[in-house]
């Protein structure tokens, strides 16, 4: 099971396509809109996390290109904060890559950033949100300028998942 | 004659309290204390032991009371930001619970909900100085004719904020699996499928009820550390269950007693209450408790030596036979095998993650013993035990 964040950039001559749904039919991936803006004969972006086999992520965005839409990876960034976190560990059984662990025996909870892969899965499982998810800040900013064709003034939190 | 070769009462205990002379040690220390010196010794050393737990714990809830208004109100239904308060009891009285959602919280209709407000979370705003959005609506009467009231409080504007919390500090609780295919939400946490995670939550060697088994010194009137500030046991906690399976060293092998705590919401401190959100599940409160317990003789000081690798609980399948009620049960591990990290279960490693925090637990145990050992704090004798289910 493959899993990653795309930003999409759609064109007026391609948005109107419904590329998304041929992704679903054509290529059996599953996907998740974290942040989409589109209008109609407009260019348009769309933040979505795919995930299948592989295989079929390439073959689907190889079939978006076709369609030229711009497909470019995105990086995510895990933190903890750690006022929130009271190191209760319920995180540690979702996270696989080792990054949330627990110290023995004081039983802390340690986090890694470094081995942190961005999967996401340790966001829902905190009780008291204390793991966040957000775009890589360059992204970030250049999205900002995407939407509102102009540098971005402040860091802004783009998207959360859950 | 008496049974014990070291006795001491609870007002003698007091007493090295107040001269500053009581030995005061936490749960993990005094399991290695009685490890290493016997029961008869350490008895005769320690005071105190402090225990203490950190975790959600569902029944849990506040009573309070946001004063009159002009003209006067009779609230039949109130909210707290939004939060439905049970308001049946009089003109200006209500009980918040930990549980109760959030009104347009969509729950599990985007499986699995993430609960993001509830109840819980009220009470930790309350006691963090957040301002909090009060609406209350009436049918109006002679003495109470005002229809409604909508106005932001803070914890100092309600004349009183009781925590009164009906079931906490469960002695005891089920390490949870999940046998069926698909990953399941519950009160345990997220658990993987095929059996390939195990949850657990409890504070172990430092959890309170572990530590006093047959409740010989944890009765009403105990007084004890909630939320950061004092509080005391008023009651058995619902399902208060002391009558299963024990071991040798008195500690039970499943779920069993349980107590209900109060505690002015005013006087505790922020971090020792949580609202929480338990994805698919709902909102719950995490509320931090510790007891102190006196070492009155030899006996007490086994029971508070008990060791993580003394204690056992029960691994249950919550995908079928939870929900089923079916008593099952998949082995038995000790708390010093779940902490570790991996568990065997059907012939198999499986990895553990706690939803206690033994980190805070050990604070708060600390935090108690500080408390004791500069007179701030005395013990209180219970005016009565709980029952114990024993003959
Ligand atoms: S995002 Fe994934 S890899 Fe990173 S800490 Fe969370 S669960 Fe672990
Ligand atoms: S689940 Fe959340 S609160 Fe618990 S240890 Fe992990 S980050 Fe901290």
């Amino acid at each position: 099971m493959y899993k990653k964040m795309y930003l999409l950039r759609f064109t007026k001559d391609n948005i109107d396509q419904p590329l998304i749904c041929d992704l679903v039919k054509k290529y059996n991936l599953d996907f998740n809109i974290l942040r989409a803006d589109i209008f109609m004969q407009q260019d348009g972006v769309m933040i979505l996390e795919l995930s299948g086999p592989r295989k079929n992520v390439q073959a689907g965005l190889k079939y978006l290109k076709k369609y030229e839409v711009k497909v470019e990876t995105m990086a995510t960034v895990i933190k903890r904060d750690d006022e929130k976190c009271f190191q209760c560990g319920a995180c540690t059984g979702r996270c696989s890559t080792g990054a949330l662990s627990i110290k023995r025996p004081e039983m802390a909870v340690i986090f890694d950033p470094e081995k942190c892969t961005g999967c996401g899965l340790c966001v829902p499982v905190c009780p008291v949100q204390a793991m966040h998810i957000s775009l890589d800040k360059s992204v970030r900013l250049d999205y900002q300028r995407i939407k509102y064709n102009e540098p971005a003034k402040e860091e802004v939190t783009v998207t959360e998942i859950n | 004659m008496n049974k014990h070769k070291i006795n001491k009462t609870y007002a003698e205990i007091n007493a090295r309290i107040k001269a500053g002379e009581a030995v005061v040690v936490t749960a993990e220390e005094m399991t290695k204390i009685v490890r290493r010196e016997g029961r008869v010794k350490a008895a005769a050393r320690v005071d105190v032991v402090t225990t203490g737990t950190f975790s959600p714990m569902c029944s849990s809830g506040m009573f309070f009371n946001f004063g009159q208004t002009t003209p006067t109100i009779k609230a039949a239904e109130v909210w707290l930001n939004n939060v439905s308060s049970y308001a049946g009891l009089a003109a200006v009285d209500a009980y918040i619970g930990a549980t109760e959602p959030c009104g347009d919280d969509p729950l599990n209709k985007v499986y699995p909900g993430s609960c993001r407000y509830g109840g819980g979370h009220v009470i930790e705003d309350l006691l963090n100085g957040k301002k909090v959005f009060l609406k209350a609506t009436a049918y109006g009467t002679d003495c109470y004719p005002n229809h409604l009231l909508e106005k932001e409080i803070t914890l100092d504007d309600l004349s009183s904020a009781l925590l009164c919390n009906p079931r906490n500090c469960y002695q005891n609780y089920n390490c949870a699996i999940n046998l069926s295919d698909k990953t399941i939400h519950t009160y345990m946490g997220t658990i993987k499928s095929q059996g390939r995670s195990a949850n657990y939550c409890s504070a172990g060697e430092l959890s309170p009820l572990l530590n006093d088994p047959l409740y010989k010194t944890i009765g009403l009137g105990t007084r004890i550390f909630l939320g950061g500030g004092i509080g005391y046991v008023t009651w058995q906690g619902t399902q208060h269950n002391p009558g299963g399976a024990r071991a040798k060293n008195g500690t039970p092998l499943t779920p069993a007693g349980t107590l209900m705590v109060q505690g002015d919401l005013k006087q505790m401190e922020p971090g020792w209450l949580k609202g929480v959100s338990i994805q698919g599940y709902g909102c719950s409160l995490a509320v931090g408790l510790g007891i102190p317990i006196p070492v009155l003789n030899e006996e007490m000081a086994g029971y508070t030596g008990v060791s993580d690798a003394e204690l056992f609980t029960q691994i249950i399948d919550y995908a079928y036979d939870y929900s089923n009620r079916i008593s099952r049960n998949y082995g038995e591990v000790s708390y010093a095998e779940l902490k570790s990290g991996s568990i065997e279960v059907n012939g198999r490693q499986v990895p553990t993650a706690p939803l206690s925090s033994v980190v805070k637990a050990r604070e708060i145990a600390e935090t108690l013993k500080e408390w004791i050992m500069k007179g701030d704090f005395f013990l209180q004798e219970p005016v009565q035990l709980l029952p114990d289910g024993q003959e």
